[in-house]
């Protein structure tokens, strides 16, 4: 096995970052189309039904104009898996800054990045710990961009529930729909973490954002259910979706813990992932 | 509802009163984006065009090369104590997301309509629009007021002059389901 270049490995997973954020920002993933289009076939309410002939044809709009489907084009959430001969070091890091720089100049993406506390905005996309970056062991060498905008992530919740709370899941997950209504654009994709510790429901409800929506578990239909009989409708306008999909992904914890998080995602579940190609 | 599209252009006359919440309409002219920002300066130094019928987006625009490349709609609650000058200045409609509150359904009464545009629709708005012009570009591009012609922007009314409004509906239902959960309610919403 040869040990590769590192300043090769750097220019390739900025390459690659970049169009995979380009992509993600342009086109939906052909699962999230699925079910935004069988949605669209069942959906029952008139209004509603003209709601996703807008989402439809704004989809098709920005494929072949090749610009954005939305003007919040997020903040970069970014998912490397890193084969055994590539050395985890800050060139990766770096990398990844590189090529979100250069996305968001090329795209072009709204720079939506800012201190916390100051608000100053670094125009570029980039901060401190930010690109937001999880990195797992695996054989290709891959990033995968989810670029998240504000409306939905600012309506995610997290409850530190008892462990006699398994049957108040539910509720809390409908609770949160019910407490955002119209303001993370539904039809939502609801990301559930369930288990693990405090940090660890979060990272879960984002990952499981990831996951093919056009397959659910009979748990994930019965929570699905339960958020449309919210009647929210696509953008609160009222109809049969609130939401499209929801995935759960869950991990163990302590006997005396029981985190769930809930990740809003509205209808474009943006997402791409791209081979590094070094 | 019925399932035709209504046609009107701005400047908009006494024909908004017609509408009723639910119908769909295909919006063409002159149409003014502003948020937060452009509320308290048109507050502040007057409104800067003709308000006579004049319909106003609550969009945040990305203009490049003087044309609109992304121009869905934002959040219209925020406006909700900020929109009552513009109605009694002649302004007959305000397009948005998500709905308004119960202030802005009252100063509808008899005046002008709100209309839904569907949220994350960047490129489907900006494929309907040209750029005409803008004020305050001081206040930054997502902030200014910029002057667009629409050509037949697909829009539902949310709110209409009788007092009627879908979002209201929608969310009376979403109470009604969340109430059947047994245990405490839930903060406000």
């Amino acid at each position: 096995m040869q040990t590769p270049d590192p300043s090769r490995i750097r220019t390739a997973l900025a390459d690659a970052t970049f169009r995979a954020y380009r992509e993600a920002a342009v086109r939906l993933p052909v699962d999230v189309l699925k079910v935004i289009g069988n949605a669209a076939r069942a959906e029952t309410n008139p209004v509603a039904r003209g709601e996703f002939s807008n989402i439809l044809q704004n989809i098709r709009a920005a494929g072949e104009l090749g610009v954005p489907m939305c003007q919040d084009t997020g903040v970069p959430v970014i998912y490397l898996t890193i084969p055994p001969d590539v050395p985890l070091t800050q060139d990766l890091y770096d990398a990844v800054a590189d090529g979100v720089r250069r996305a968001t100049k090329e795209v072009p993406l709204r720079p939506n990045v800012v201190d916390p506390l100051t608000r100053h905005n670094s125009g570029d996309n980039t901060g401190e710990g930010m690109p937001a970056i999880h990195v797992k062991p695996g054989e290709q060498f891959t990033v995968t961009v989810l670029p998240k905008g504000a409306g939905a992530e600012n309506m995610s919740r997290i409850a530190m529930l008892l462990p006699s709370q398994v049957d108040q899941i539910e509720k809390f997950v409908v609770e949160t729909m019910y407490l955002a209504g119209s303001r993370p654009c539904p039809p939502v994709i609801i990301g559930v973490g369930i288990g693990g510790t405090f940090d660890g429901a979060a990272a879960l409800a984002k990952e499981a954002l990831l996951e093919p929506v056009d397959e659910m578990t009979a748990y994930e239909e019965e929570l699905l259910a339960a958020v449309n009989r919210l009647g929210i409708g696509p953008m609160g306008l009222g109809g049969d979706f609130t939401a499209l999909a929801v995935k759960v992904k869950t991990a163990g914890c302590h006997t005396a813990s029981l985190p769930v998080a809930v990740n809003i995602q509205c209808w474009a579940n943006r997402h791409a992932t791209v081979e590094v190609k070094r | 509802m019925s399932g035709k599209v209504i046609q009107l252009r701005t400047p908009l006359g006494p024909e908004v009163l017609e509408l009723h919440a639910g119908d769909r309409v295909e919006l063409s002219g002159l149409v003014f984006t502003a948020r937060d920002e452009a509320h308290l300066r048109m507050q502040k130094e007057g409104i800067p065009f003709d308000p006579k019928g004049a319909v106003i987006y609550h969009c945040g625009p990305v203009i490049q090369d003087k044309r609109v490349i992304a121009a869905g709609p934002t959040t219209s609650a925020r406006m909700n104590e900020l929109s009552g000058f513009l109605f009694e200045k002649g302004v007959r409609g305000l397009i948005g997301k998500g709905g308004m509150g119960a202030t802005v359904r009252e100063q509808l009464k008899g005046r002008g309509v709100n209309f839904a545009f569907t949220g994350g629709c960047a490129a489907l708005a900006s494929s309907h629009m040209t750029l005409m012009d803008v004020f305050f570009e001081d206040l930054g591009m997502a902030e200014a007021v910029w002057a667009i012609e629409l050509d037949r922007l697909p829009l539902v009314v949310g709110i209409d002059a009788h007092g009627n409004d879908i979002f209201d509906a929608a969310r009376d239902h979403a109470d009604a389901a969340f109430r059947s959960y047994p245990g405490k309610p839930p903060h406000g919403r």
